[in-house]
C-alpha cells in the first residue's frame, strides 16, 4: 500500500467526521498562530532595535546623565544626577584626543507655528554634526550652521512633512515661523528620513543646541554622542569619559554607553523572549498533540470493527498503522498551515496597524510549523495507531 | 490443501481454561465444499477463523497447502490472507463510508493496484453478482442481500482459493439468502474451496461434506445431501466418531 494511498484512505475517513476533526486540529491551529504571531513580533522587536542602533553607525560613545542601572542604583534613586551641560560636553570633547565629533542632544516638544496654523512637534537641539551621525539630507536651504555651540542662534531646520504642513508646497526657506515663543527663522528643510531610533525625523524640527536648552528653559543635555577616530580603544575611551566625568560631578552620575554594547544587549534579550515565547507556544502545541491523540483514540476504538476487517481482509499491521499514523498527521499538519495562514494574516494587520514595526515570523518559525505540526501529530498519532495495529482481528470484527 | 491435526484452541479465563476447540484434525481438498454446523459456542466460528489464519490454534498443527502456518510471520499471514482466502460474514462488515465499488476494490489497495485497474476490476466484480448499479450506493442505502453480494464480489476480487462464509445467510431472508447460496455455489463451481458455516440445514445439504461440532469437538462427519434436520444431526453423538 503506497504512501498516496494511504493518504487517500486517512484524508477519506478523516473526511467523514468534519467537525470533530476541524475541532482537534483546532487546538494545533491555536498553538501555530501562538507560534507565528508571537516569534514575530518577538523578532519584529529585535530587528526594529538594532536597526535602530545600527543606523547610528559604530564607534559611537554615548554619554547620557543618570547612572548605569547595572551599577546597582536606579537613576534618580540616591540622589538626583548633576545636569550634564554644554560645558561637560565640550570639556569632553577637549580632553579626549580620540574624539573626532563631539553631538550634544537636548529633545523636548512644543508647537511650531507659520501664520494660523500650528503644529506640535519634537524640537531636537544639537549642532551642525548631528546631521552627519544621523545620516539626515537637506532637500532645501542648509543644515545647522557650523561653529560656537552655546551661541544659540535663532534658526529652524524643519522635517520634512513639518514643513509641507506649514508651508504647502512653498519654499520655507528663510521665512519666520515661531517656535514655542521664539520666533525663528526656517533655515533649511530635511529630505524625507522616516523614523529613527523611535524619533519621526519628518515630524521633528532642529534648532541649534543652546537655542534648544534656553526654549526648554533647562540646562542638562539628553546625551551626548562622541564619534571616536577608527580603531580607537572603545573601553578605554568609556573609561576615560567617565574618568572626567566624575571628576568634574565629584561622583559617578553618567552612564556611557557604546553602540555595540547597547546593540548586543537588547539584541539578546529580545532574542531571549522570543525563545521564551516559542517555549510557550511549544507547551500549547503539546495539549494541541494531546488533543489529537484523544481523538485518535475515540476514532480507533469506534473502528474497531473495521480495523478487524481491514486485517481479515489482508492488511497488515504496518498498513494499518500507517492508515491512523496519517490520519493524526493529516489533522495536525492541517491545523498548523490554517494556524501559519492566521497567523500570517494577524502579523499583516499587526503590520497594517504599526507600520513601524518590522513584524514578520522569522523563516525558522515558518519551517518549524511545519516541522512542529508534522512532529506533533507523529508523536501524538503513535500510540493509537500502535493500538489499532495491534488489535486481535477476530475480536476486533466482534466489536461493535 | 488444508490440514490441521489435533489443533486445539484454548481461552483462559482467570484460573479456567476454556476449549473452544478440542483435538481437532481434519483435511479438506482444494475445491471441496464443506458445511460446519453445530450448535451455538460449539467452536464453528473459533475454526473457521484458525483456517482463515485470523487466528492460531493453542495447540497442534494446521498446514496451509504444505505450509505450517505456525511458522509464518504476521506479514506472510497479511498476504495469504489477501491472496489466498476470502472472508464473508454473518453481519456483511462492509465499510459505511465507502460506496459498493470502493469496498470490492478495498483489498486490491493493499496490493498496490493502480486505482484505474482497482476501478475496472471492482465494477465487473460487481457486474458479476448482478450489482452494478449499485456502484455508487453506500451501504446504509443497500438491503442485507445486495450488501451480502457486495461482500462476495470483495470476498472473491483477488481470485482467492478459499471461501470462507460464517453463516454468510444468517441475517437474509430465504429470497436472497438464496441468490447468495447460488453465488457461493457458482464460485464453487470455479474451483473454490468453498467453507460455510452454517444452521440452515438447506445451507448444509448443498455441501459435499458437513461437519458437526459440539463442544469444540468434532463429533460427526455427515455426507451433505444426507442432512435431514437440525435434531437429529445435533441430538446424537457418535460416541468414538
Ligand atoms: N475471545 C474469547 N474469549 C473467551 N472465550 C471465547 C472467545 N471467543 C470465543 N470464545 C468461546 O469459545 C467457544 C466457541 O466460540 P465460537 O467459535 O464463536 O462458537 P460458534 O461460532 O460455534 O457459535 C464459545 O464457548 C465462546 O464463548
Ligand atoms: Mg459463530
Amino acid at each position: 500500500m503506497s504512501w498516496l494511498e494511504v493518504l487517500r484512505f486517512s484524508g477519506h475517513a478523516l473526511g467523514q467526521h468534519r467537525r470533530r476533526s476541524l475541532l482537534s486540529l483546532l487546538g494545533v491551529t491555536i498553538g501555530i498562530v501562538a507560534v507565528i504571531s508571537l516569534t514575530a513580533l518577538g523578532e519584529g522587536a529585535r530587528r526594529y532595535v538594532t536597526d535602530q542602533f545600527s543606523s547610528l553607525g559604530s564607534g559611537l560613545l554615548i554619554v547620557i546623565p543618570g547612572r548605569n542601572e547595572t551599577t546597582g542604583a536606579l537613576p534618580g534613586i540616591g540622589g538626583v544626577p548633576n545636569d550634564l551641560t554644554l560645558d561637560d560636553a565640550r570639556a569632553l570633547e577637549r580632553q579626549l584626543p580620540e574624539v573626532v565629533t563631539m553631538v550634544p542632544i537636548t529633545a523636548g516638544s512644543g508647537s511650531v507655528s507659520h501664520l494660523e496654523r500650528s503644529r506640535q512637534v519634537l524640537i531636537i537641539g544639537s549642532t551642525s554634526d548631528f546631521r552627519r551621525v544621523r545620516e539626515l539630507q537637506i532637500t532645501r536651504g542648509r543644515f545647522l550652521p557650523t561653529g560656537e555651540v552655546s551661541r544659540g542662534a535663532p534658526v529652524v531646520v524643519l522635517g520634512r512633512k513639518i514643513a509641507r504642513e506649514l508651508f504647502d508646497e512653498q519654499n520655507p526657506v528663510g521665512q519666520p515661523v515661531r517656535v514655542g515663543d521664539w520666533r525663528m527663522r526656517v533655515i533649511g528643510v530635511l529630505a524625507t528620513r522616516g523614523t529613527q531610533m523611535g524619533v519621526d525625523m519628518d515630524e521633528a524640527v532642529i534648532v541649534p543646541v543652546a537655542t534648544g536648552l534656553r526654549m526648554m528653559n533647562r540646562n542638562s543635555l539628553m546625551r551626548i554622542i562622541l564619534q571616536l577616530r577608527p580603531q580607537v580603544d572603545m573601553e578605554k575611551a568609556k573609561r576615560r569619559v567617565l574618568a572626567i566625568m566624575s571628576e568634574r560631578h565629584d561622583e559617578e552620575d553618567i552612564t556611557c554607553l557604546t553602540q555595540e554594547a547597547v546593540l548586543s544587549s537588547l539584541s539578546a534579550i529580545l532574542r531571549t523572549l522570543t525563545l521564551v515565547v516559542a517555549g510557550i507556544a511549544g507547551v500549547s502545541l503539546t495539549v494541541a498533540g494531546i488533543g489529537i491523540m484523544n481523538v485518535m483514540l475515540v476514532s480507533v476504538s469506534e473502528r474497531t470493527a473495521e480495523v478487524g476487517l481491514l486485517k481479515a481482509l489482508g492488511a497488515s499491521g504496518r498498513e494499518i498503522l500507517a492508515i491512523f499514523l496519517i490520519e493524526a498527521v493529516l489533522l495536525s499538519t492541517a491545523g498548523g498551515v490554517l494556524g501559519l495562514a492566521i497567523g500570517w494574516l494577524l502579523i499583516d494587520l499587526l503590520v497594517a496597524l504599526y507600520p513601524a514595526l518590522p513584524a514578520s515570523p522569522p523563516l525558522w518559525a515558518v519551517l518549524a510549523v511545519f516541522g512542529v505540526s508534522f512532529g506533533t501529530g507523529t508523536v501524538f498519532g503513535v500510540l493509537p495507531a500502535w493500538r489499532a495495529s495491534r488489535l486481535d482481528p477476530v475480536a476486533a470484527l466482534a466489536a461493535r | 490443501m488444508i490440514r490441521v491435526e489435533d489443533i486445539w484452541r484454548t481461552y483462559t479465563m482467570g484460573d479456567q481454561e476454556l476449549h473452544a476447540l478440542r483435538d481437532v484434525s481434519e483435511e479438506i481438498a482444494d475445491g471441496e465444499h464443506i458445511a460446519i454446523m453445530g450448535p451455538s459456542g460449539s467452536g464453528k466460528s473459533t475454526l473457521l477463523n484458525i483456517l482463515g489464519c485470523l487466528d492460531r490454534p493453542s495447540r497442534g498443527s494446521y498446514q496451509l497447502d504444505g505450509r505450517e502456518v505456525a511458522t509464518l510471520e504476521p506479514d506472510e499471514l497479511s498476504r495469504i490472507r489477501l491472496h489466498r482466502i476470502g472472508f464473508i460474514f454473518q453481519a456483511f462488515h462492509l465499510v459505511p463510508r465507502l460506496n459498493a465499488l470502493a469496498n470490492v476494490a478495498l483489498p486490491m489497495v493493499f496490493d498496490g493496484i493502480p486505482p484505474a485497474e482497482r476501478h475496472e476490476r471492482a465494477a465487473r466484480a460487481l457486474d458479476a453478482v448482478g450489482l452494478e448499479r449499485w456502484a455508487d450506493h453506500r451501504p446504509s442505502e443497500l438491503s442485507g442481500g445486495q450488501k451480502q453480494r457486495v461482500a462476495i464480489a470483495r470476498a472473491t476480487i483477488m481470485g482467492p482459493s478459499v471461501l470462507l462464509a460464517d453463516e454468510p445467510t444468517g441475517n437474509l431472508d430465504t429470497h436472497s439468502g438464496g441468490q447468495v447460496l447460488e453465488l457461493l455455489d457458482e464460485l464453487h463451481q470455479q474451483g473454490m474451496t468453498l467453507i460455510v458455516v452454517t444452521h440452515d440445514p438447506n445451507v448444509a445439504r448443498r455441501a459435499g461434506r458437513v461437519l458437526v461440532l459440539h463442544d469444540g469437538e468434532v463429533t460427526r462427519h455427515v455426507v451433505g445431501a444426507s442432512v435431514t434436520d437440525l435434531a437429529t444431526l445435533f441430538a446424537q453423538p457418535e460416541p468414538g466418531k
